[in-house]
């Protein structure tokens, strides 16, 4: 499991009203919830935005309101994987319930720029920038998150439990 | 070592005898909460996965509140898609319109949460029922469908930070300014993964409701839980809301905090949360300069009776500045229906404010209250992110329930005796 894109870097404390405006969540729609990823900071990230590429933003990533639509909208829009400084507990939480990649690293947070090239190796959790030439260690996923994405998120894997009992 | 007062809740519904932070637990739930945005999503993900049946019809609450009555078609749609998983499951707690009032006003109100149980809900500020002495916390939708069916979650126990409450607060001084302060010195993400725990003596000179407006923004520090001690306060609010069997936790005497923090009740003013996050507080005696254009009162965060009688006791007399909207929202039915009868309804329309049924609506720039570019609002609920309640030009300062009252007749921001001095 790996990724490899562009960077689309972002400050500290991004919150869930500004990766997907509450004036969005009459909808569950991925594609429409994608199309105004990011709007109310960044009106031309969405224009900008290319499969696989990777988010990387400062501390406390996903602060505020719980909703999921977050995550979603992100994963929609075709980003592969968030490396922030830290996140906020329920965005951590629900990025891994529906899969979408998300690494802790400081050092990654604060070295990597807005355009840089950068690789991704979930499995050794090394985050590789390509444009400066810079490699950085994130811990990698513990082995009951790497199971849960391999299932296919939460839901998948309680019903894998389910179906075992 | 000893536990915290969350971490003895958690091993309970654990069933184990003791927990350490860090540790992963598997929990047993009181109580699956969610709202008519969050709820259809998790349904969605129920469904999907081929669940068949809930875990316990009588602990699950769905609170249409976010965007209902219904703004538009999409939002009609969604609270349409919750209604028919309510009546296929005979869910007990399903509010709808005429019944429902905002989910963390509602679900104390109505006795849903008692002390010692364990809540999720898919709602950030789920972590309001800490002033009970129960453990809750906010989660996403797919928690929530997962738990609709399982009845039990996995948490990563937290650690703690102390608050240690003495003193007794000052006239127009509530709760909220209490939490802006404290969020104001730790910062929104100061106690990121963490429980905040209020200890000392000082606890016993809050009400129910400053503690209901404490813990609920809990989340606005990053905290996993805000909660409070079962006292005679709890005790004579839970009783007659709930009839079933509840337990008092205590943390123990050597429980580990990872830093404590000491709050003088008497010291602390006043406060508004200047845009955009909750943590730029200021004195409400710095706002002088800073005409506004609304003011809301309402929300989880301040939606309550004596939120409402502390907004009436600066109105009355007093009419909103020229050019200022005053909205009203109390969040609950019966809050609404004691509004009246208390005559402070008379007194908002006097001033020239609306009073609107309960709904979230402008808290999250939803509708009933939206801003224009440049337009600023004082706003008792919970958060002043960019855009949070319309353009993403607007400004929403966060205050209480006296200061938007007061504001409102100023004009500007402004402390409430400024306004009941002339």
């Amino acid at each position: 499991m790996n990724a490899h894109g562009t960077v689309h870097k972002y400050g500290d404390h991004v919150d869930t009203d500004v990766i997907i405006p509450a004036r969005y969540l009459n909808t569950q729609s991925h594609k429409e919830l994608a199309a105004h990823c990011m709007e109310d900071i960044d009106k031309n990230f969405i224009h900008n935005v290319k499969e696989g590429d990777i988010m990387v933003a400062g501390v406390n990533f996903g602060c505020g309101s719980s909703r999921e639509h977050a995550p979603v909208a992100i994963k929609a829009s075709g980003i592969s994987c968030v490396i922030a400084a830290n996140f906020a507990r329920i965005f951590y939480r629900n990025a891994i319930n529906i899969g979408l990649a998300i690494l802790e690293c400081p050092a990654a947070s604060a070295g990597i720029d807005n355009g840089d090239e950068v690789t991704v190796d979930f499995d050794t959790g090394v985050i590789t920038d390509v444009t400066k030439g810079t490699t950085y260690q994130a811990e990698p996923f513990p082995p009951f998150i790497k199971d849960m994405i391999a299932k296919g998120g939460l839901m998948a894997s309680l019903k894998d439990k389910e179906v075992t009992k | 070592m000893g536990m915290t007062m969350t971490q003895k809740i958690l091993a309970r519904h654990a069933g184990l005898d003791s927990v350490r932070a860090g540790q992963l637990i598997q929990a047993r739930l009181d109580l699956v909460l969610g709202n008519d945005i969050t709820t259809p999503v998790a349904i969605n993900e129920f469904e999907a996965a081929g669940f068949s049946t809930v875990f316990d019809k009588s602990r699950i609450a769905m609170v249409m509140d976010h965007f209902a009555p219904n703004k538009d078609i999409k939002s009609a749609t969604q609270c349409k898609q919750c209604r028919t998983f309510a009546r296929r499951f005979d869910i007990d707690h399903f509010y709808d319109v005429g019944t429902m009032g905002i989910e963390h006003a509602l679900l104390p109100e109505q006795g849903l949460v008692a002390p010692g149980e364990a809540v999720i809900g898919a709602d950030s500020h789920t972590c309001t029922y800490g002033a009970l002495g129960a453990f809750s916390t906010g989660v996403g939708s797919t928690d929530m469908g997962a738990a609709m069916a399982a009845g039990e979650t996995w948490f990563k126990v937290p650690s703690a930070i102390q608050v240690n409450l003495t003193g007794k607060l000052r006239p127009y001084v509530s709760g909220k300014d209490v939490i802006l302060t404290l969020i104001g010195m730790i910062g929104v993400d100061g106690a990121r993964y963490q429980s905040i725990e209020f200890t000392g003596p000082g606890v016993a000179n809050l009400t129910i409701y400053d503690r209901l407006t404490i813990c609920n923004m809990a989340i606005e520090a990053g905290g996993k839980n805000g909660i409070f001690p079962v006292d005679d306060v709890t005790r004579v609010y839970v009783e007659g809301r709930v009839d079933r069997p509840w337990t008092a936790f205590e943390a123990d005497p050597d429980a580990e905090y990872t830093r404590t923090i000491d709050i003088d009740l008497s010291q602390v003013d006043c406060t508004v949360a200047w845009p955009h996050l909750p943590e730029n507080a200021h004195s409400a005696r710095e706002g002088k300069d800073i005409a506004i254009d609304q003011i809301v009162i309402g929300s989880c965060t301040n939606g309550q009776l004596p939120d409402m009688a502390a907004a009436a006791a600066i109105l009355k007399g007093h009419h909103l500045a020229k050019g200022v909207r005053g909205i009203i929202i109390p969040a609950t039915q019966s809050v609404y229906r004691a509004c009246m009868h208390e005559g402070y309804t008379d007194i908002f329309l006097d001033a020239g404010c609306i009073v609107s049924t309960p709904t979230c609506g402008p808290c999250l720039g939803g509708y009933m209250g939206i801003l224009a570019a440049g337009e600023r609002c004082v706003s008792t609920t919970n958060r002043n992110f960019v855009g949070r309640m319309g353009h993403v030009d607007s400004e929403v300062y966060l205050a209480s329930p006296a200061v938007a009252a007061a504001s409102g007749i100023a004009g500007h921001i402004s402390h409430p005796e400024e306004v009941v001095s002339k």
